[in-house]
């Protein structure tokens, strides 16, 4: 008891810098522990950093934003635009008279602008020749890991409206 | 006698140390198991798995709670081992 109590009323150097080897050596230890639980905790942290991220993805809803007039766009040309913000480049093509699709303009792989081949009907990746679907933005060809986003279109008194983002997991 | 007494002390050491470096392992273990959720996490995130961001944090809270613990423990044993003159 009385060894106890004298223990507690050291110094804390001698806690840390042990004279005895034998201590020493479980003081090694304990510091290597603590290190470990240190780097646990900055671990959590991120873990927490990537909820707070989701939490307030979820809670910034995209906005609607007109793109352009649906008859100013020809058939089988292209509109670009950019959603939800400035730094979000995207592409529109319409496919025929009354279907629009719209996808994010960042290629899956490298982010390179895609764009539409009319010679091919696909939307091609310069940088690596990818190429996805027009229709879904699935990855036809090349290291693209991912479907393009498609942009979530709406029609309203003649105007095309982005109003959403489909990620478009496989 | 004399030699006895060594002998019981150095069991005593040896176990000592044989449950401060199993709790290291274990912590160890912990933290790889940890590191790996991050990264696990974190591609899920990217690419727009947005539900398995609450799981991942739990079980990391949970994980950061067990190395915390073994931290403890391991704390405790020390100091039981310099009472004890170890
Ligand atoms: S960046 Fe598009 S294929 Fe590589």
């Amino acid at each position: 008891m009385k060894q106890a109590h004298q223990s507690e009323s050291e110094p804390l150097w001698k806690d840390e810098f042990s004279i005895e080897s034998a201590h020493e050596t479980i003081v090694n230890r304990r510091q290597f522990t603590k290190f470990l639980t240190l780097t646990s905790l900055g671990m959590f942290v991120g873990n927490l950093w990537i909820l707070s991220k989701t939490w307030f993805d979820k809670q910034s809803l995209f906005p609607k934003t007109v793109i352009a007039k649906a008859d100013e766009v020809p058939i089988g040309a292209v509109k670009l635009f950019r959603y939800p913000t400035e730094a979000d480049p995207c592409i529109m093509v319409r496919t025929s008279q009354d279907q629009f699709v719209a996808y994010s303009q960042k290629c899956t792989h490298l982010s390179c602008p895609v764009h539409y081949s009319q010679k091919t009907g696909q939307i091609e990746c310069p940088c690596h020749e990818g190429s996805f679907s027009l229709h879904t933005g699935e990855v036809l060809k090349g290291p693209p890991p991912r479907p393009l986003p498609r942009i979530v279109l709406e029609k309203k008194d003649g105007l095309l409206l982005a109003i959403g983002i489909d990620i478009q997991n496989e | 006698m004399n030699n006895y007494k060594h002998d019981t002390r150095s069991r005593s050491r040896r176990q000592y140390m044989v449950a401060i470096d199993g709790a290291l392992a274990l912590n160890a273990i912990l933290v790889i198991v940890q590191m790996w959720l991050l990264t696990a996490s974190l591609e899920a995130y990217l690419s727009g798995h947005k539900d398995s961001a609450l799981p991942g944090a739990v079980f990391s809270g949970l994980l950061f709670a067990g190395t915390m613990g073994l931290y403890i423990f391991v704390r405790r044993l020390e100091r039981q081992a310099k009472d004890k003159g170890f």
